[in-house]
């Protein structure tokens, strides 16, 4: 809440934030917080609330689900571009999927794009995959791209994205090769829709995905969770990696600190391979179970 | 430090891209259209060139003719910038041997990713 803001606003604003960390667990950083009337303006319109005061008053009055999940949606952050990081995605370009395909001898890719929001870093790795099609032709390769907010998983689903989506990081090469003109947007091509799975999913409810995935890349999550939850959220990675999985944070996370389920990759500065105890664990586990 | 020159008939835009590119560390210098930027090119070529699509005297894409016979060291990036946002337009300055391009009106974080995507920054 800006400065100055009454006991009232402030009031209404813990009882939001509250709500958002009950449905997300994700917490409101004061950078978050002040932009929350802004943030949640469209959903005052739309329900023909006056502040977030009458918005707070109806939610608590009334069990509205349609308005939580309103102010939920509106609440997440959905910033994305293609690209994003461009160090990273020269890494995962030149050294990390090149390695991948060396040691995968099952010819098998699985990819994890945990927390994609509107879909960006997922077709920008349908776009490295594709540019270098001679070399993946022939594999089984997924992409699963999973998060929190609907309104961002319809959006990537589309793969429609304005003109200054595509111009923040997208090269006009990839823009040509991979989009279409849509309206005034552009539209993925259905070679890069086919290749990504996106599907709505908490990091923290049971519908989590099954198996293990050799590359898992969960950027820019971690920031918006108590430390609690950011170790739950690296065992639930952990579990769905193997002992060759790289796992890719964003640039200001770390696993330090957050539980021993993963340590800093030997190879690939700023990548995550599982702890050798933790992934020895897992392998006696299976075999219990098996 | 590296150069930008900034190709527009717009003052303003002029003003504004200066104001971005300079707070990405780059020295900036300006023409007002393509025979500017030509004289200026041959005289010492920048490292890159935001280059303007409709302007008197010389476009854009006369500009980039003309520099593709100009006698230079160097070859700098070109990044068109311009209101038309047409595949048949984006393929045409591809064609015409633009490494980028950007559409108006354009942010720091654009400029910044286009920079970054052509090696600038």
């Amino acid at each position: 809440m800006t400065v100055g803001a009454s006991d009232s606003q402030q009031g209404a604003a813990r009882i939001l934030s509250a709500l958002l960390e009950a449905r997300t667990g994700q917490t409101l950083s004061e950078g978050r917080a002040w932009r929350m009337e802004t943030a949640l303006r469209p959903v005052l319109r739309d329900h023909g609330l006056d502040d977030i005061d009458a918005l707070t008053a109806r939610l608590l009055r009334k069990g509205d689900s349609g308005l939580e999940q309103a102010v939920v949606e509106a609440l997440l952050n959905n910033e994305s571009s293609f690209f994003r990081d461009l160090q990273l995605f020269d890494m995962l370009q030149s050294r990390i999927l090149p390695h991948l395909h060396e040691s995968r001898s099952n010819r098998v890719l699985r990819i994890w794009s945990a927390g994609c929001s509107t879909g960006q870093e997922a077709y920008s790795l349908a776009i490295q995959l594709r540019n270098a099609w001679s070399r993946w032709n022939g594999w089984q390769i997924e992409i699963l791209a999973t998060d929190i907010s609907g309104r961002a998983i319809e959006q990537a689903q589309s793969g429609i994205y304005s003109q200054m989506d595509v111009q923040r990081g997208l090269s006009i090469g990839d823009l040509i090769k991979w989009f279409e003109p849509h309206g005034d947007d552009w539209r993925a091509s259905p070679e890069l829709r086919r290749m990504i799975r996106f599907r709505q999913d908490n990091l923290f409810d049971a519908r989590e995905p099954t198996g293990e995935y050799d590359l898992l890349l969960c950027r820019n999550v971690l920031l918006y969770f108590t430390p609690e939850r950011r170790k739950a959220v690296l065992t639930l990675l952990g579990r769905h990696s193997h002992a060759g999985s790289i796992l890719l944070l964003g640039a200001g996370e770390t696993v330090i600190g957050q539980g021993d389920d993963f340590i800093a990759h030997g190879d690939f500065r700023g990548g995550y391979a599982r702890q050798a105890a933790v992934t020895a664990q897992h392998v006696a586990g299976m075999r219990r179970a098996g | 430090m590296k150069n930008c020159l900034v190709v527009d008939d717009s003052k303003v835009i002029r003003k504004v891209a200066r104001h971005i590119l300079e707070s990405l560390d780059l020295s900036v210098s300006e023409a007002v259209d393509g025979q500017d930027a030509l004289t200026q090119c041959e005289a010492a070529a920048p490292d890159v060139v935001l280059l303007d699509w409709n302007m008197p005297i010389m476009s854009g894409m006369e500009f980039l003719q003309a520099l593709s016979s100009a006698k230079m060291t160097a070859r700098p990036k070109i990044i068109f910038c311009t209101t038309e946002n047409g595949i048949s337009h984006i393929k045409a300055a591809v064609d015409a041997g633009a490494d980028e391009y950007v559409m108006k009106p354009f942010d720091r974080e654009t400029l910044e990713s286009k920079l970054s995507i052509v090696g600038i920054i």
